[in-house]
């Protein structure tokens, strides 16, 4: 049941970091890692400001009305 | 398993469905309790989706699980990543849900619960939630490209532009009537204005903490940003009780419209790391929080609806915006039962991380529906409050005068009895000196939200600290929708003035930003400042001019869906879009003509700017105009909202005259015609 609890703790950390634009630190470690070894791994705050001026650099449109 | 007892579940929930909404539809004279509209719309929404959009995915889109998604062919791990459909479900909740779905139901409440609510019902399961759920599938089989791109290549060149500048002025239009309802809101609110004030440099804290500090810890600062909020919701009660610092908060609504367009400047030329992202943390943690909360509440509180279900106001003599039922109950609630905004947002980030199409529909047709229920929501909140109390805080001055006393006496006359004691006691409750005239919707459902969560927690006492709360709530994500929408609108206008002039496309050039951003700026302070010197308040003539533009922007993207059926030869579902897109088009086109041309100058804008023209040819001033200049002023803006109106007039019948000749093409020839991209299999997924 533990297991499950952090399992669900985690999904909802992941939820609630998407929605303000923020995909899995790590899924994007594994994927770079096992696709393009070849290629540096930004760290984890070169992520986090990457990601930052992504979302709102671009001209989002701000969420709905 | 047979059929019978497949089915049997959905019969009973339909029996359930029909009941209710059966007792919230015919029942005269007494009132009811929120709940048979709460249990009406979940039960008709979880039966929309096991049915109809079950439909839609197999049969009008034939969704196909072992179809690769952008977010496989292309995943970076950044812009593109399958992910998991809860997660992606609260992102896509999280961008469609704003200020829309809460003001919207609050203004058509004007007219009775009922007409608002069967249309947020029926405009979702039939409109809303099926444009959703089709913008998502189109993009999504075109490598998640945006609205404009797909009209510009699914329908042509010329239509695309034409869409592209309707979509800037929908922009302007909105970020206008948002900022009016947070004037509206703050207006002589001395305990407002000093929360909202203290956002800033609580933001701006939260962006150092998180950008250099402790980078990336964006759940602890949002914490300690929601605590420092909730801190300034205390103080700000303290800062309206002194006498030294009260006047430093308390602006009118002019004083307030400045700031704001001084604000919208600066924030949108700041770094986003500093303001606009940290904000947006808080206000999107705040927005799902608190509609949790509400929801949990409400079901909880079980309050009992106070507003009849049908008003006199369907005759369209409604004091809060004039018009008559059809069309404008249509256009007035937007966002909940159908909203264009929304297929921008399904064109943006969710087809870059949606893991297979057959999860198109749970997120997208079923992201739709809870915004829907957000809306059912907001309508609640404003009819459990005193009906009289309703019609007191939404009718301009020019109708029910200044006063307390000539409120309760003008509203009482239209049968909401009502005494000038209970409308000071009210005002008195939520921590205000006067609850008159704040049309707009947020505050309205702000005493709504304060009844009800003052049941579950601190009783009466807490009624001014969840005012201000409901207050806080709505006023933050707004601003960022302000200063998110300036730099959108900012680099779109850089990409139209970059078609004639190419040194304007530079988004990193500093001069061609600042002159973008003013220009931006300077469009929506406009007509903010033309709404708030408005004869009638506003958002009489701002929100219906938003409804229009939002609705016309649905249309487009229903239309588009049609072509693109048609294009892959399933005319014989296209019904499925025509319906919506019909129906949308004509309350458009009818309110449009009618904002333009009506014959009362309630309605008609021209029909104003003659009346104030006939004054002024004789030499008199009328209200709330002071001086012949601000005559000409209000005549000015009077012919501008009528060219605005004629614009996305024109918007919406070029977009449907090069529909139907897309269509009629398609339909003769021989093969499919729509420009997926080719399919490849997902890997690891058998056929």
């Amino acid at each position: 049941m533990f297991k499950d609890l952090s399992k669900f703790g985690k999904y909802l950390g992941q939820a609630a970091k998407l929605m303000v634009g923020l995909p899995d630190y790590e899924t994007y470690v594994a994927h770079v890692r096992a696709t393009h070894p070849e290629m540096p791994v930004m760290t984890e705050v070169e992520f986090f400001r990457n990601r930052q001026d992504a979302r709102y650099g671009s001209g989002r449109s701000g969420g709905c009305c | 398993m047979n059929f019978v007892s497949k089915h049997a579940i959905w019969w009973l929930l339909m029996a359930v469905g029909v009941f209710s909404l059966g007792t919230v539809a015919l029942s005269r004279g007494e009132t009811i309790n929120a709940l048979w509209i709460v249990t009406a719309s979940i039960s008709i929404y979880l039966i929309a989706y096991r049915y109809y959009s079950l439909f839609i995915a197999d049969k009008v889109m034939q969704l196909d699980p072992t179809r690769m998604t952008p977010a496989v062919r292309h995943n970076d791990g950044l812009d593109f990543v399958p992910t998991k459909t809860p997660i992606l479900f609260g992102h896509h909740f999280a961008a469609i849900a704003g200020a829309g779905p809460l003001v919207g139901p609050v203004l058509a409440a004007q007219m009775g619960y009922l007409p608002g609510t069967l249309w947020i019902i029926v405009g979702v399961v039939l409109a809303g939630a099926v444009q959703d759920f089709m913008v998502l599938f189109i993009s999504t089989r075109r490598d998640g490209r945006s609205l404009g791109d797909l009209v510009k290549t699914e329908l042509g060149l010329v239509p695309g532009i034409i869409a592209l500048f309707g979509t800037f002025m929908i922009m302007v239009i909105i970020l206008a009537v948002m900022s009016l309802i947070i004037v509206k809101a703050l207006a002589t609110s001395p305990w407002g204005t000093f929360t909202v004030a203290a956002t800033i440099p609580i933001g701006m804290f939260m962006g150092i903490y998180v950008r250099f500090l402790r980078p990336g810890r964006v759940a602890e600062i949002s914490v300690i940003g929601f605590v420092l909020l909730i801190a300034a919701i205390i103080f700000g009660g303290q800062v309206s009780q002194s006498a030294t610092l009260a006047p430093m908060f308390t602006f009118d609504g002019k004083q307030l419209t400045w700031m704001l367009i001084g604000y919208g400047f600066i924030a949108s030329v700041l770094p986003v790391w500093l303001l606009l992202a940290p904000r947006d943390y808080l206000s999107t943690f705040l927005k799902i929080g608190t509609i949790a909360g509400l929801a949990i509440a409400m079901i909880f509180v079980a309050p009992d609806l106070r507003m009849p279900a049908v008003t006199q106001f369907v005759d369209g003599t409604g004091p809060v915006w004039s018009g008559s039922l059809f069309p404008f109950i249509f256009i007035t609630i937007a966002c909940g039962a159908v909203s264009g905004f929304h297929a921008l947002i399904s064109s943006g980030t969710t087809p870059k991380l949606l893991d297979n199409e057959k999860n198109a529909r749970l997120i997208a047709y079923g992201g739709m529906l809870m915004e829907s229920f957000v809306a059912i929501m907001a309508m609640v909140a404003a009819s459990i409050i005193d009906p009289g109390v309703y019609f007191a805080m939404n009718s301009p001055p020019a109708i029910i005068g200044k006063t307390v006393e000539s409120a309760a006496q003008v509203v009482s006359q239209w049968g909401f009895v009502i005494t000038p004691d209970i409308l000071i006691q009210t005002a008195k409750d939520v921590g205000e000196n006067s609850i008159l005239s704040r049309a707009g919707g947020a505050p309205t459902l702000a005493v709504g939200m304060a009844q009800i969560f003052s049941k579950v927690i601190g009783g009466p006492a807490m009624m001014a600290f969840w005012y201000h709360f409901a207050i806080l709530f709505e006023a933050l994500f707004i601003l960022t929708a302000v200063d998110a929408g300036t730099r959108a609108g900012r680099f779109m206008l850089q990409d139209l003035l970059g078609t004639f002039m190419p040194s304007f496309k530079k988004i990193s050039s500093w001069p061609s930003n600042l002159v973008a951003t003013a220009l931006c700026v300077a469009a929506w302070g406009y007509i903010l400042y033309q709404g708030v010197v408005d004869p009638l308040g506003g958002i009489n003539s701002l929100w219906p001019l938003f409804g229009i533009s939002n609705q016309m922007l649905a249309g487009v993207a229903l239309m588009l869906c049609t072509v693109v059926l048609f294009k892959m030869k399933r005319q014989r579902y296209a019904w499925v879009t025509i319906l919506p897109a019909a129906w949308l088009v004509i309350c458009t086109l009818t309110a449009g003509w009618e904002k333009v041309f009506h014959t009362s100058p309630k309605i008609g804008f021209l029909a104003l700017a003659d009346k104030f023209q006939a004054a002024l040819d004789k030499g008199e001033v009328l209200a709330p105009a002071k001086s012949l200049e601000q005559m000409q002023q209000i005549i000015f803006n009077n012919h501008l909202d009528a060219g605005l109106t004629v614009f996305f007039i024109f918007v919406v019948v070029s977009i449907l005259l090069y529909s139907i000749a897309s269509c009629w093409k398609a339909l003769h020839e021989d093969k499919t015609t729509s420009c997926e991209v080719p399919y490849e299999a997902m890997p690891g997924v058998k056929a």
